[in-house]
This record gives C-alpha cells, sequence and structure tokens, in this order.
C-alpha cells in the first residue's frame, strides 16, 4: 500500500471531539478494571447487562429519552423511551419467572427487527435467563439444530414464523416447553401449544429487580459455524458489557447526543453486541428499521432521521454502490459524521465511495462471535488504510502467529508477514466455552493466544490486513455459514449420494454457497432434479443458508482418508491451480 | 401480454429461484417476502430475471412499490409491450 492511497485525517474531519484521539498514550493507560468502572454495577454486587443497558438510564435523567426508534414502512415511527423499556422488559421478566424459567436457562428468540424482540432479549437478561438468538431467515432445520444444542426451553417468535418454520418440527425440538408468540397482524394469537405474549404481558408486574448475575454467568449463547460438525454455541457472561461499552466509546465513537443505526440484525452477533446493546449503554438513540433493504428507504433514513453514527455491512454498502451516485444526490446527510463498517473486509473502492458520495471515509473493523465485540477498527481520528481493518483497540494486544510442530505458537514480530490473527486472552467479552463442547472451546486456544482462524498481516504502521480464512467456512454477507450443515441437509435428499459446499466468491455479498453434489444410483442428473434439490435445501435450512447455486460431479474429489476436499472443488470452480493433490483419492 | 400470461412469468421466475413455491398457497395481496423465504440476493436475482425475462426495466427507485406479488404483477403489465 503506497501512502498516497492513505485517507489522512485533519481536525476538519471531526465534527465532535473524538472519544479516541492519542493512540499510544489510551492503549497504554487503559485497563479493563478502568473500563469497569465506567459501569455502575448491580446494587449488591455482580453484573447484569439489562440493568447497565436500561435500568440504571431509566432511574436516572434519561428516563423518558428514546432508547429505540422503530421503523415501519406501513406504521408511523414508535419510540420506546429508556423508562417504558424498563417496564416492559420487567414484564418479560416476570413472565418468565411466572413460566418456571430458572436463572441460567435458554430464551430463544426468533423473529424480525420488532420491538417485542428487544423487550424479551432485555427481559431475558434481567431474569438471569440466557438470550439465544436465531436469525430469522433461518429454515426450520437449523433453528431446530439450535435449539436442541442449546436446549431452549423458552422462544420467541411470531405467528407467521411459528406456522412457518417451528410448529411442524416442534416434536424435534423435546427441551422446549414454552412458545411465546407475538401477532404479525396486531391481533391476539390463538395457536395451540402456544401462549400468546401480548396477553402474558398485560397480566404481568412491571416490577422486577435485576438476577443476581457476575460478570462469569451465562447471558447471551450466540451459535456459529464451523467447517466440520454441527454449530457451535459461544458463550457470553454478563462481563461481557464491559466490552461492549468501552468499543461502543472507542471504535465507534458514540456520544450521548448521537442518533445511532446499526443496521446488523440482531440474530447475529453484531446486531445484539451493537443493534441492542452498546447504545443502550451509552443511553444514545437507535434507529430500529424493520424493512428489508432498499436503496432510498435507507439514504432517505440517514437523511431524515438524522442519523450521526452508522454501523453497516460491505454487502449493504457493494448493493448502495451498484445502484450509483445519483441516487444519494438526491438527498442531504449533514448529520452524518461517522460510518463503520463488519463483516468481511471492506474494500478500498467501497472506503473511498463513502468519502465521495456520503462525505466520509467508511471505517472497517475486525472482530468475530467468539470475542464478543469489536478488537480492532479504524476510529474517526486516525488515518485509513483503505482495505486494512485498522488497529487493535485498548485493552486488546493483537498479534500475527506461526505454527509450531509441537503445537505451540509464536508471535511473528517482522512486518507484513502472514500468519494466524491471534488474540491474548483476557478481555471481558472474550467467549467462555462451546457450550457442552470443551474440545472444541480447547483447540481455540495456544497458551495464552486465542487463535481466530482468520489469516492476516501487520503491516509497520500497526495496521491489520485481513487475508482469508484458515478454513472451510463460507462467509456470506458477513454470516458465516458452516459447509457441513448444508451438506448434511442435501445428503437427507433420497437422490444425493455425496455432497460438496464451497463459498464461491461474488462481487455483491462476499461469498454465495455452491453445492456439488454426486448422485446414488439410478438417479440422472437434470434441471428438474437440480431444482428439486434447491427447493428441498431451501425448505430445510432456508434462503440465509441454503446453496444459491447447485452443479452435479459424477464423484467428489476425496483425500485418501475419505474427506470431501472442498479445497479443491474451490480451486476447480476458481480455475485456480489445484495445489498438491498427493493426498488425493486416486481417479478423484 | 395479459394479466394471467404476466403472473405466470412471475410465477415461473420466482420459482427458478425458489423452487419449493407453491403457487396455489401464495396469496397476491400479501407481503410477498412474508410468504416466501427471500434473502436480499434472491430478490435482487428474482428482479432481475424478470426484467430478462419480460424485457421491462425496474430501476432501483420502483423496488419499494413491489411489495406483493400483484403489485409486481400490475407493474409490470403497465410497462410490458
Amino acid at each position: 500500500m503506497d501512502s498516497l492511497s492513505v485517507i489522512r485525517k485533519t481536525g476538519a474531519d471531526l465534527r465532535v471531539a473524538p472519544n479516541f484521539a492519542d493512540y499510544a498514550g489510551e492503549c497504554r493507560a487503559f485497563t479493563w478494571d478502568r473500563a469497569r468502572a465506567g459501569l455502575s454495577g448491580l446494587p449488591g454486587g455482580g453484573i447484569n447487562i439489562a440493568h447497565e443497558a436500561v435500568e440504571r438510564h431509566a432511574a436516572g435523567f434519561l428516563r423518558d429519552k428514546a432508547a429505540f426508534r422503530f421503523l415501519s414502512r406501513n406504521a408511523p415511527a414508535r419510540d420506546v423511551s429508556f423508562g417504558e423499556l424498563s417496564t416492559l422488559a420487567g414484564r418479560f421478566a416476570n413472565v418468565l419467572g411466572q413460566l418456571g424459567i430458572a436463572k441460567g436457562e435458554r430464551v430463544f428468540v426468533l423473529a424480525g427487527r420488532i420491538p417485542e424482540l428487544y423487550v424479551a432479549v432485555l427481559g431475558s437478561l434481567r431474569h438471569g435467563a440466557v438470550v439465544c438468538p436465531l436469525f430469522s431467515a433461518f429454515g426450520p432445520e437449523p433453528i431446530a439444530t439450535r435449539v436442541n444444542l442449546g436446549e431452549g426451553r423458552v422462544l420467541v417468535t411470531t405467528d407467521l414464523l411459528y406456522e412457518r418454520k417451528v410448529a411442524q418440527w416442534r416434536d424435534k425440538m423435546p427441551t422446549l416447553e414454552h412458545v411465546l408468540l407475538v401477532s404479525e397482524e396486531g391481533n391476539t394469537t390463538n395457536i395451540p401449544g402456544t401462549l400468546d405474549l401480548a396477553t402474558l404481558m398485560a397480566a404481568a408486574s412491571a416490577t422486577c429487580a435485576p438476577a443476581a448475575t457476575s460478570a462469569e454467568d451465562m447471558a447471551l449463547l450466540h451459535f456459529t459455524s464451523g467447517t466440520t460438525g454441527t454449530p457451535k454455541g459461544a458463550v457470553h457472561g454478563h462481563g461481557a458489557v464491559v466490552t461492549h461499552h468501552a468499543t461502543g466509546y472507542y471504535a465507534l465513537d458514540l456520544h450521548a447526543d448521537d442518533i445511532y443505526w446499526c443496521t446488523a440484525d440482531p440474530g447475529w452477533v453484531t446486531g445484539m453486541s451493537y443493534g441492542v446493546i452498546a447504545p443502550l449503554l451509552h443511553g444514545v438513540t437507535s434507529i430500529i428499521d424493520r424493512e428489508e433493504f432498499d436503496v432510498e428507504r435507507w439514504y432517505g433514513i440517514l437523511q431524515d432521521e438524522g442519523v450521526t453514527v452508522w454501523y453497516t455491512a460491505p454487502t449493504a454498502i457493494r448493493m448502495l454502490m451498484k445502484c450509483g451516485a445519483d441516487i444519494p444526490r438526491k438527498y442531504r446527510f449533514p448529520n452524518l459524521r461517522f460510518i463503520a463498517s463488519v463483516g468481511e473486509p471492506l474494500n478500498p473502492e467501497a472506503v473511498r465511495w463513502g468519502k465521495n458520495v456520503l462525505g466520509l471515509p467508511i471505517h472497517d473493523n475486525w472482530w468475530q462471535t467468539e470475542t464478543g465485540g469489536i478488537m480492532i477498527a479504524n476510529t474517526p481520528a486516525f488515518d485509513i488504510k483503505p482495505g486494512s481493518m485498522g488497529r487493535p483497540l485498548p485493552g486488546i494486544d493483537a498479534a500475527i502467529v506461526r505454527h509450531l510442530e509441537d503445537g505451540s505458537v509464536t508471535v511473528i514480530e517482522e512486518p507484513d508477514v502472514e500468519g494466524e490473527l491471534a488474540l491474548k486472552r483476557g478481555w471481558p467479552s472474550m467467549f467462555r466455552g462451546y457450550l457442552n463442547n470443551a474440545e472444541r472451546y480447547r483447540k481455540c486456544f495456544s497458551g495464552d493466544w486465542y487463535l481466530t482462524g482468520d489469516l492476516a498481516k501487520r503491516d509497520a504502521d500497526g495496521y491489520f490486513w485481513f487475508v482469508g480464512r484458515a478454513d472451510d467456512v463460507i462467509k456470506s454477507a458477513g454470516h458465516l455459514i458452516g459447509p457441513f450443515e448444508v451438506e448434511s441437509a442435501l445428503m437427507e435428499h433420497p437422490a444425493v449420494a455425496e455432497a460438496g459446499v464451497i463459498g464461491k466468491p461474488d462481487p455483491v455479498v462476499g461469498e454465495i454457497v455452491k453445492a456439488f453434489v454426486s448422485l446414488k444410483t439410478g438417479f440422472a442428473d437434470s434441471e428438474e432434479l437440480r431444482r428439486e434439490l434447491l427447493g428441498h435445501a431451501r425448505k430445510r435450512l432456508g434462503a440465509a443458508v441454503a446453496p444459491k447455486e447447485i452443479a452435479f460431479l459424477p464423484t467428489l474429489p476425496r483425500t485418501r482418508s475419505g474427506k470431501i476436499m472442498r479445497r479443491l472443488l474451490k480451486a476447480r470452480e476458481l480455475g485456480l491451480p489445484e495445489g498438491d493433490t498427493s493426498t488425493l483419492e486416486a481417479g478423484g | 401480454m395479459n394479466e394471467p400470461e404476466i403472473r405466470a412469468v412471475v410465477l415461473a421466475t420466482l420459482q427458478s429461484i425458489a423452487p419449493e413455491v407453491e403457487a396455489d398457497a401464495l396469496r397476491g395481496d400479501r407481503p410477498l417476502r412474508k410468504q416466501v423465504d427471500l434473502d436480499s440476493m434472491d430478490w435482487l436475482n428474482f428482479l432481475l430475471g424478470l426484467n430478462q425475462r419480460l424485457k421491462v426495466e425496474i430501476p432501483e427507485v420502483d423496488y419499494a412499490k413491489l411489495v406483493t406479488l400483484d403489485d409486481v404483477v400490475a407493474y409490470l403489465q403497465a410497462r410490458a409491450a
């Protein structure tokens, strides 16, 4: 990267004094104990995310300030104040109490961005139950898999989603005792085997003391995908709130009077950590839009709501870019002062597009489900090297490591050398385990280092650059998709003998899911069968996980030990050299 | 093209992206994406497919008008040759 392409920052770029202005000084002075002191803690000791996010504001001068502003196409905007949110979350917590849900038990949420979802999340945390978000575009199979792995006792969803994705699979989820429904039409729901949430809420008291949770008590369970096996439930404790707060301050530069819009869905970790928790902690007003991505709508929201800080994703930015520069010219964004992006590396053109079209460069940052919060970031006061994820935040010790023969790792001190990105353990939102899978958790660490699975480089100025994944996990529209989960669903079809699934590069969403299948004897490939398999996979997995493309192959390449070689399928798809195929089965 | 012909093309385009869709089960007056699981990419591919099959330009500014199946059919009918 030549220095000419660096986006230099000057005082003129800053509309408010940035929270993070002295990189070296702040990193040196920072301690997590000091960061913890910025929160109130529970009256009797301990810490609770909902208490920090809602209760302490509701009890103070922010009581009547809008915590959320919910937007939808067919209804006027609805503001929910911190005080109102506290009342609603209290009612929800009492509903859980009446249902006999104990501290540490899992409450799954599956819904679009409706107010009830946010209330359920905060009420569950206040009750001491564990929140496990599901993406509403998941199909029945990913939903059932996660509810079972997470031993979900309660599911909060809507009547339509329940009927489409849960009802027929209910008997496959034996731990699931209570389903609480929200009517999408605003009525009372009446479906056998479920309870109407609004009815329960109306009858419940709003008074509810927060559960006596400690920093290590489980608060959030986020499922993420690996290359092999079932999804992994990453466990986060209530103490993670210290990271949510500190990163909201350093990486998102949140100030009390901000109007903040995080476009991520709370079905994923970004939408939970930064769409729900971090803005509430800072007492700012968040915009929540219920609708799907729409170019004019999005520019309209940025303008009309006076958004000041915008946290979005590369896929959305690239979709905006695709629609050209004429549409944004119709809008003005005088209040917008900071744009950040996460999900996958943001290409340099997109960083600069922000500067040219929106008047501000886009600041990429990096983190993952396991880290619970932003770890490495570009922030308002510092120069951007377009294409880089930025520098580690205060309190985060990041390095590039090399694996040694004995299984240990060594830090690569030399700049610009590729290795695995690793983080020194000890930040509060570090995941505390994969639920019921100690072995997989142990494998993520080497000594004091958490190994991220991402390959990266660090340059001489301390900026980190993403290179690629160390495994076969697919990253589509910023979400991780495990090839195994997709392959397993395809294998359930009677015609399929074997399936191999890869990420095929795509200019907008990063990668799309592409499946290669070979057929059992007696089945012939045809367009009709291809469509049948596509429909089969979509019905089970949902649009977010199912393949976008399916191709037939006579056989799939396997290693001598019998594993399907996804990397070879990918190399062939891309027309790349196939590399070392010595472990390949003859004829594969 | 008349309305039923356009509707048939719209359904065929939808089913090429989401083959699991049963045309009889769809309600034309309800938001399509509440009835069929379509992510942003599926939706763009659907509109692109309609553009290719019917030679009707669908500018991005009009996407917001296309919520139900009936909206899509009426929009295309007004513009199809």
